[in-house]
């Protein structure tokens, strides 16, 4: 087993954990906190890749993770934002209770 | 591979765990902590010092923050009385069963043909600084841009209505 294989691997079990918490969870934020750990997963294969792939000097890998968490970072601002005010208009933050287009 | 990276793998993937089984959402909010420095722990496992302190501020110091003050300001630390999981939890479970199945065995297939440069990059913060206002630029435009909309928007989306005011 190659470094980067493994580090793959442990990017792969995140992103399947982030998946199925985003899936199974009732909480609105904790299905937001389920994408993050998918961002995250992806954002460790592109470090990984970076470090073990040629030319690192060229910092692709790198830069691409960092405007990944620059996104990530705004995403968060702006779902927590939604989850607030849906939590104003309709009292839960629990997601089968949202079953409404209309408000 | 090296103790370390086991250590630090581990440690990630607890916290990951423990943030989508808990039932106190507070609980959750402090595992994903835990797995966000796992996280940056890497990256700097990695090499990629930069990124890995960006990951800490970023993450530790504003996300998972932003998280809590939602969590604070939904009630949301109160466990529901009908399980914290949705009714269709078995079909999630499946789904990401299945995604990890299908990306463990891509990777365990490619092992073979997958890079493995052994010199260790040297990257200093005048580097990344040169590439971000030099190749980059066009991207760090644009993401300075969506960070101004995310604020304003956030703002907007989240800002209290007085009655009978649009």
């Amino acid at each position: 087993m190659t470094p980067l294989a493994s580090y793959l691997l442990v990017a792969a079990l995140l992103f399947s954990i982030g998946l199925a918490g985003a899936l199974t969870r009732r909480n609105a934020i904790l299905v937001l906190i389920g994408i993050e750990l998918m961002l995250n997963a992806a954002n460790l294969n592109l470090i990984a890749f970076w470090r073990y792939g040629p030319h690192p000097e060229l910092l692709t890998g790198m830069m691409f993770a960092i405007f990944s968490i620059a996104v990530a970072a705004a995403e968060a601002a702006v779902g927590l934002g939604l989850v607030i005010q849906i939590y104003r208009h309709a009292h839960t933050t629990d997601l089968d209770a949202m079953n409404r287009m209309k408000g | 591979m090296s103790f370390v990276f086991y250590l630090l793998a581990a440690l990630t993937v607890a916290g990951a765990f423990a943030a989508m089984l808990l039932k106190n959402t507070v609980h959750c909010a402090l595992a994903l902590t835990v797995a966000f420095a796992g996280l940056a722990l890497l990256f700097l496992n990695l090499d990629a010092q930069f990124a890995g302190f960006a990951q800490i501020l970023v993450y530790i110091g504003a996300v998972a923050i932003l998280v809590v003050f939602a969590i604070l300001l939904t009630r949301g630390s109160e466990t529901p009385r009908d399980g914290v999981f949705s009714r269709t939890w078995f079909v999630g479970l499946l789904i990401a069963a299945g995604v990890f199945a299908t990306l463990s065995w891509a990777v365990l297939q490619s092992v073979r043909v997958l890079p493995h440069e052994t010199a260790v990059p040297t990257v200093t913060v005048l580097q990344i600084g040169n590439a971000l206002v030099g190749r980059f630029v066009l991207p760090l435009e644009i993401v300075a841009l969506l960070l101004t909309a995310a604020t304003i928007g956030a703002v907007i989306v989240a800002m209290h209505e007085k009655e009978g005011q649009q």
